[in-house]
């Protein structure tokens, strides 16, 4: 089969392929089968309809129509293996169709760890309730008993007699909903559920076979490209056109202070708004936040205050001393690798149809939608695979950068990749954070009441079917405001996520001075505020323990109670040779425990370092960590999910702060932001501990929060330095000493 | 105009000498394989082999390397025929993302024609100039040295 000419949709049809690793939890199985009545699971209560979901078609296929998204977390395989099993077919039958507003059910935004738990659940018990309706048809038309009959890849038979799905119903509609009342398949009749096999998409990624947005190119298809301004905020005063006279040009679009170009070619694009750039004059905006001030202007905003717990210890005549120490993150980038791209085509009946590599391809249509002023139904999109996003980073912005050229090139479409300078600039980023810990403890050091305050901007801009959160649907001469910002609630939280401790002590307060406007922009970017949240509280217990003249270890688990908790973090020492290890000069060692949102995995952290004092250098020697995410599905999954997070988090950490100032971002490449490479990332141990019967819980994010703290502690014990201020850069780290 | 020779077949684009070599194998041979990432020589997505040597097409006029032998990850191996290294990084599911994977496989290829049994070192060292974000750095090393071993 030749991938070149085929989409995304055919992948799963080809021979070829082998089919890769699920995560699924059968957790999540046993407990759907255990539902009663109409309590359906999932995404199924928004599409109870089991033709939402699949439908038998000509040829011996099955369609699987799905409303989450690939963002490289393996989701799509994970879907067709739930499908392929209940529905007890092969599972190179399905064609899988995602993300396409036309035709699949709207589940909502991909993120935050959720994809299985609200539509593989869907999938699933949608498949077992139509292979249970297939089968009572069968049985009527075979004159036999449903109960007596058997499925094998599709064909149902039993006294010698046999009748396929699709000599059954193919190409028909069929009308029924979920009943929530079909159980699934036993643990041990599963073909593809839980086995080891390897992920669906990385054969195509590894050849070059087409299955990314950037390497599509329809017919007619024009290169379009956006001058963003030179920072936030900036009008647009003038601009020299002339370019429209440069080759390829076939356009120059201005609307108020958003100009773009459309080209033949990409080149052609890229020099045109280069040359454009060197015309234009702005009005910039005065009195900013730099990355120097913006741990101040963070303190000094007006801010909604937000407490989500407040209890009072109930013994405060034994505090002996209070502690208080402050913590700082700058703003983090998700940075993608490649750049985000959308080609956006207008038909001749004013719609437009937009390929995204959206995580919400129904909120962001929707968004494109109120920008242009057309009813929703005009406005669809196409999800298709990006590199991995880590977030909300631009995705939804160029899709609206697109939208807003084609429509000017009616029957065209237009390609826009962003540049590697827009892309670093003009991301939402992981919002800066101040956070102030203050603990009374007894005259044994014990800790009576611990007290965590929170200073944030937005964790959270995604489009949500508002145009006001499209950068571009700003910068238009009739503007689409940024919607005034709000903190995500209970139990996922949001700046304040994480900021709730593992730990029991007499008193407990949280709180967050919520800051409503943005310094720089931000959105959801991978753990929100659980990294900020983690890197306090546990750099400080650390030193708690220190001052209790306590061992780390032994110190957490005096206020540790769950045992699963404790298990993760006694593991992760064992692993590590907590016991047994020797200090040496300019060596050290930390840990660090959370348990991501304090719903999902339990993670520990452990980590030997070198720092060289002469320069300030740190050097991660090694990295242990053992993990509690319920039942294992997929090992390698969780495995890989955990290790990716632990040398991003290494990356935020040692390297990374966005700078800007009043001129705009100063961060606007990989020089000017590098982040962690090879010769830098450590051997990393993983262990995890399996919970067979336990539900699944995510791992995507859960390693973000503990490495950053476990890094602090170990350069605390390599140096007796405490650094609090994210990132340990070696001119910071070597002014430690000298301080 | 510039001759080209990729993947073993020639071809006569009609672009200025100027022109990336990056948009020319993309947008002219309609090539998947080598990637868009900085257009800076930063971070490797866009590697290809030119006459043995790992190279940034993304900063690479197409009239440099006119007549010269040019690899792409597609002259590698296919889906059907992935080659041995393609293979590893499959084996050992070296990816999350995937868009970083033709750089990895392109500098690692060039290394082992080079040094076909490489030290650990050797590899992290070679693929430095390689980003990746999701991590999945240790992966790649797995990969790249399990190429080298099943060769």
């Amino acid at each position: 089969m030749n991938m070149m000419n085929t989409t995304r949709r055919a992948l799963l049809q080809g021979g070829s392929l082998t089919l890769a690793f699920a995560l699924t939890p059968p957790a999540l199985a046993q407990k759907a089968a255990k539902q009663e009545g109409a309590a359906l699971p999932g995404d199924l209560k928004l599409h109870p309809k089991i033709s939402s979901w699949l439908r038998i078609e000509e040829g011996g296929k099955v369609r699987l129509l799905f409303g989450k998204v690939e963002i490289g977390q393996g989701i799509l395989t994970a879907a067709a293996q739930l499908a392929a099993d209940e529905l007890d077919i092969d599972i190179q039958r399905l064609v899988i169709v995602s993300g396409d507003t036309r035709v699949v059910p709207d589940e909502g935004v991909t993120a935050g760890s959720q994809s299985v738990q609200y539509g593989g659940i869907a999938v699933q018990i949608a498949a077992a309730e139509l292979r249970a309706y297939l089968i009572a048809r069968a049985a009527e038309k075979l004159g036999l008993e449903a109960a007596k009959l058997k499925v094998v890849d599709g064909t149902i038979s039993g006294g010698g007699k046999s009748v396929s799905y699709w000599d059954l119903v193919a190409g028909q509609k069929i009308d029924i909903e979920a009943t929530g009342t079909v159980p699934v398949k036993a643990v041990k009749d599963r073909r593809y559920i839980g086995k080891k096999v390897g992920r669906l998409d990385i054969p195509a990624k590894a050849t070059g076979a087409l299955i990314f947005i950037q390497d599509l190119r329809p017919d007619g298809m024009l290169h379009g490209r956006v001058l963003r301004p030179p920072t936030y905020g900036a009008k647009l005063v003038s601009m020299d056109r002339d370019v429209a006279a440069m080759p390829g040009v076939r356009r120059v679009v201005r609307d108020g202070s958003f100009v773009g170009v459309i080209a033949e070619r990409e080149e052609q694009a890229i020099a045109a708004i280069d040359a454009l750039r060197r015309t234009t004059t702005w009005d910039m905006p005065k009195d900013v936040p730099t990355s120097e001030t913006i741990y101040d202007w963070l303190k000094a905003q007006p801010a909604k205050l937000i407490t989500i717990k407040d209890v009072a210890n109930p013994a405060p005549d034994k505090a002996k001393k209070v502690v208080e120490a402050e913590y700082r993150r700058p703003y983090h980038m998700h940075a993608t690798i490649g750049p985000s791209t959308a080609i956006a085509t207008f038909s001749g009946d004013g719609s437009v149809l937009i390929q995204t590599h959206t995580q919400s391809p129904f909120e962001t249509a929707a968004a494109i939608a109120q920008m242009l002023n057309l009813p929703k139904e005009k406005v669809q999109c196409e999800h298709w695979q990006g590199a991995g996003c880590y977030g909300h980073n631009a995705m939804d912005d160029a899709a609206a950068d697109a939208a807003l050229l084609a429509r000017y090139v009616t029957g065209r479409p237009v390609r826009l990749q962003w540049s590697r300078n827009d892309e670093h600039k003009w991301e939402p980023y992981g919002s800066a954070m101040v956070v102030r810990m203050k603990a009374a403890v007894d005259e044994k050091g014990d800790i009576l009441d611990w007290d965590h305050t929170i200073w944030s901007t937005s964790h959270g801009t995604r489009p949500g079917g508002k145009a006001g959160n499209l950068l571009p649907a700003q910068s238009l001469e009739k503007a689409h405001p940024l919607p005034t910002p709000v903190n995500g609630g209970a139990p996922n939280y949001a700046a304040d996520r994480n900021g709730i401790p593992a730990y029991e002590f007499a008193g407990t307060h949280v709180r967050t001075h919520f800051v409503e406007k943005l310094a720089a922009r931000a959105s959801s970017t991978r753990g929100l505020g659980a990294y900020g949240n983690v890197f306090a509280i546990e750099s400080f217990i650390d030193d708690l323990a220190r001052a209790a003249k306590a061992d780390p270890v032994e110190y957490r688990l005096r206020y540790l109670k769950d045992p699963r908790a404790r298990e993760v973090l006694q593991k992760t020492a064992e692993m590590f040779g907590w016991a047994k290890w020797k200090p040496a000069p300019g060596k050290g060692r930390g840990i660090a425990y959370a348990r991501y949102k304090n719903l999902a995995t339990y993670t520990a952290i452990a980590m030997e370092v070198e720092v060289e004092k002469s320069s300030g250098v740190i050097r991660v020697k090694r990295v242990c960590s053992a993990n509690d995410s319920g039942e294992i599905v997929s090992h390698d999954g969780v495995a890989n999910q955990i290790e990716g997070g632990i040398i991003q988090s290494l990356s935020w950490t040692l390297k990374e702060g966005v700078r800007f100032d009043e001129k705009g971002v100063r961060s606007e490449d990989w020089t000017s932001y590098p982040i962690l490479t090879f010769s830098e990332v450590p051997p990393i141990d993983i262990k995890l501990i399996d919970r067979p019967g336990m539900p699944f819980l995510g791992a995507g994010e859960a390693s973000q929060g503990p490495t950053g703290a476990a890094l602090a502690n170990a350069v605390m014990d390599a140096t007796g330095v405490r650094f609090r201020d994210v990132p340990f850069l070696p001119s910071r780290i070597k002014a430690g000493f000298t301080a | 105009m510039p001759k080209l020779k990729v993947n073993g077949r020639n071809h006569d684009v009609a672009v200025p000498d100027d022109t990336p070599l990056l948009y020319v194998l993309r947008n002219d041979l309609k090539l998947n394989g080598p990637k868009f990432g900085c257009g800076l020589s930063q971070c490797g997505s866009c590697t290809v082999i030119v006459d043995g040597q790992a190279v940034r097409s993304c900063v690479t006029p197409v009239g440099s390397v006119s007549g010269q032998e040019i690899t792409t990850l597609e002259g590698l191996g296919t889906l059907d025929k992935p080659s041995k290294l393609q293979q590893a990084f499959i084996d050992e599911q070296a990816a999350q993302c995937g868009y970083c994977m033709n750089g990895m496989i392109m500098s690692a290829q060039a290394l082992l024609n080079k040094s076909p049994k490489p030290t650990e070192a050797q590899v992290r060292s070679a693929l430095d100039g390689n980003l990746c974000r999701c991590g999945v750095h240790n992966r790649v090393v797995r990969a790249v040295l399990r190429a080298s071993r099943e060769a």
